[in-house]
């Protein structure tokens, strides 16, 4: 036997991810925590933030949040129950910075902590910036 | 005399007796349906420890402890593994015990790899008495080869839980019984499988191989044996082992089972396909398996310990999944082959 | 009303993300990347400012967000200090984000240990 028909063995073989119920969660949660966020934002402007500084509170609040739940070990709960629902918002990439500086610390601050904590998010930053320096020289050059 | 027989077997006409077993696992196993079964359930999967590393030797050195009490002997040797980088779970467990020790790995069939090398010695008379054993911990894997244990991502329904848990046997010269008559070492397979999530897809053409190559080289039929137990196959695995054994002309989907399937409550514990890990097959093997032997239930066992074996390396730089497996025949009567 | 924008929106992108993660098995790091890179793409077209326009949170607190928060402070410098802006505008407008969430979770790891799931 080959790998491919082995394959094809392995594909009818594997049940599938229950892809509408998974949606519909994902759905759920990340339509809640967006709203949340639309709370925190109104909260500001009520406040007097302008619109740039509410959209910065909202995100920071988020973010800490979600550190919050993440070290208190409720955030993996949610992410089982949620998956790209708690992972796409902005709380999910505060969970994937704080979920291995909680389990790498054992190792120590700087090259178990310190190292570990940007293991997922650094690729983010990495990609983020990248493009975004793409996006400026386009700009620079040729959209102004 | 150990005789190597066919293409990848060994049988032994002399006795190479199990003489006792140990198992410890940590709480979700002990909360499964083999709960009761098992030598030692840790109250807290850190076991006391700081470190989830650290609590895995807890548990080496412990149920090491448990098997020289029930056996009454101190062995010669060990021949143990475990999942983590440079089989560290064994080395610490075992630094106490001043017992040489042979570190082996294979994988989640390291126990298989374990149970064959120690009845090579113990029949050879290079000692009189070798215990194998093997460890795996959730924690201590989940970090070593996927994700931080508090990332909220979804495992998908293919994937396998690993058990925290210890098992370890006894063998000797001396003793009544069971007995291992013979052994099948597998080849290493390579069927492309690259999903790190679909353990039990890469391992099952191993098993099966494995399961042929031993019936071919000893002249047995698959019903010979009462029970023809897989390590941790789980769902996926075990569906794909009987379609491989079925094209091959050998239907075992009576006398199979799956230590991985066995261990926990699918639907109750939400373990997906099943369990895996070193600690799989043997903590079965130890609490279920050997005293149905011991009690007459089973008469002949083909247990069959199964491996994936990978690295985050190797799963990063784009290689495959491998497979491996080890039959290791456990009977209540001594065989005197004459093939 | 903004409140039902907010959460249909930033509900149909959370599903967007679920489908890859069932039909790919792209890991949660990998879909990470991806959304905050497309979401910089789109900011940088200028698409995706509309979209917060209309959902408000709904748009912004997902990482396509993120990602057009970096588009947008990359062009906002450019137009104020030039050539060095294309350099300077991304972790600038990223960086509350950033600096909550390493310095949060250089607190929970002091204050937390890992659990079991």
């Amino acid at each position: 036997m080959n790998s491919e028909s082995y394959d094809e063995m392995v594909k009818k073989a594997s049940p599938d991810s229950p892809l509408l119920k998974d949606c519909i969660r994902a759905f759920a949660v990340g339509g809640l925590i967006c709203a949340i966020g639309q709370m925190l934002t109104n909260f500001a402007l009520n406040y007097g933030f302008d619109e740039r500084s509410a959209a910065t509170f909202t995100s920071v609040t988020l973010i800490v949040v979600a550190s919050l739940l993440t070290g208190m070990g409720i955030y993996s709960k949610i992410g089982k129950f949620a998956g790209a629902g708690s992972i796409v918002p902005i709380t999910g990439f505060s969970n994937s910075v704080t979920s291995p500086a909680v389990e790498f610390k054992k190792e120590g601050y700087v090259l178990g902590l310190g190292a570990k904590i940007f293991v997922i998010a650094g690729p983010v930053i990495l990609y983020g910036v990248l493009t975004s320096i793409v996006v400026g020289m386009v700009y620079y050059f040729a959209g102004r | 005399m150990a005789r190597h027989t066919g293409a990848e077997t060994v049988v032994f006409s002399s006795p190479v007796c199990i003489t006792a077993t140990a198992s410890t696992v940590g709480t979700k196993e002990g909360e499964g349906p083999l709960g009761k079964l098992f030598d030692r359930v840790l109250k807290d999967n850190m076991a006391g420890e700081q470190t989830w590393e650290a609590a895995e030797s807890v548990m080496v050195k412990d149920n090491f402890g448990i098997l020289f009490e029930k056996s009454g002997v101190h062995p010669d040797f060990l021949i143990a593994g475990d999942l983590q980088n440079q089989c560290c779970g064994t080395n610490y467990g075992v630094r106490d015990l001043n017992i040489p020790t042979f570190g082996v790995f294979d994988a989640c069939a390291t126990f298989g790899e374990a149970l064959a090398l120690a009845a090579v010695m113990t029949d050879s008379g290079a000692a009189e008495n070798v215990a194998a054993g093997v460890s795996s911990h959730f924690c201590s894997a989940e970090r070593q080869f996927r994700f931080p244990l508090e990332l909220g991502n979804q495992r998908p329904p293919t994937s396998t839980y690993t058990v925290t848990g210890a098992g370890a046997a006894m063998l000797s010269k001396n003793g009544t019984g069971p007995y291992i008559t013979a052994f099948t070492a597998g080849k290493i397979t390579d069927y492309g499988v690259n999903d790190a999530n679909n353990m039990g897809a890469a391992m099952a053409p191993a098993a099966a191989e494995c399961i042929s190559m031993h019936l071919r080289d000893t002249g047995r039929n698959a019903d010979y044996y009462d029970l023809i137990a897989t390590g941790d196959l789980g769902c996926v695995g075990r569906e794909l082992l009987l379609q491989l054994l079925k094209k091959d002309g050998t239907d075992i989907a009576d006398n199979h089972m799956d230590c991985g399937i066995e261990i926990f409550d699918k639907a109750a514990q939400d373990t997906h396909a099943g369990g895996s890990g070193c600690a799989c097959s043997a903590a079965v093997f130890a609490a279920l398996l050997y005293k149905r032997l011991k009690r007459g239930e089973l008469n002949r066992l083909l247990l069959v310990p199964t491996g994936a074996l990978m690295s985050p390396t190797s799963i990063q730089e784009g290689e495959s999944i491998l497979g491996t497996a080890y039959a290791v025949a456990i009977e209540n009567e001594v065989i005197k082959w004459n093939i | 009303m903004e409140y039902i924008r907010a959460f249909a929106v930033g509900g149909l992108i959370c599903v967007l993300g679920q489908i890859l993660l069932d039909k790919t098995k792209l890991t949660s790091a990998r879909i990470l990347v991806l959304f905050v890179v497309i979401g910089c793409i789109l900011g940088g077209l200028g698409w995706y400012d509309r979209l917060i326009d209309f959902a408000g949170a709904g748009a912004a607190v997902p990482l396509p967000g993120f990602g057009n928060l970096l588009a947008r402070g990359v062009k906002e410098d450019i137009d104020t200090m030039g050539a060095m802006g294309i350099l300077t505008g991304g972790l600038k407008a990223g960086a509350a984000g950033i600096a909550a969430a390493i310095v949060s979770a250089f607190f929970m790891a002091m204050v937390f240990r890992p659990k079991e799931k």
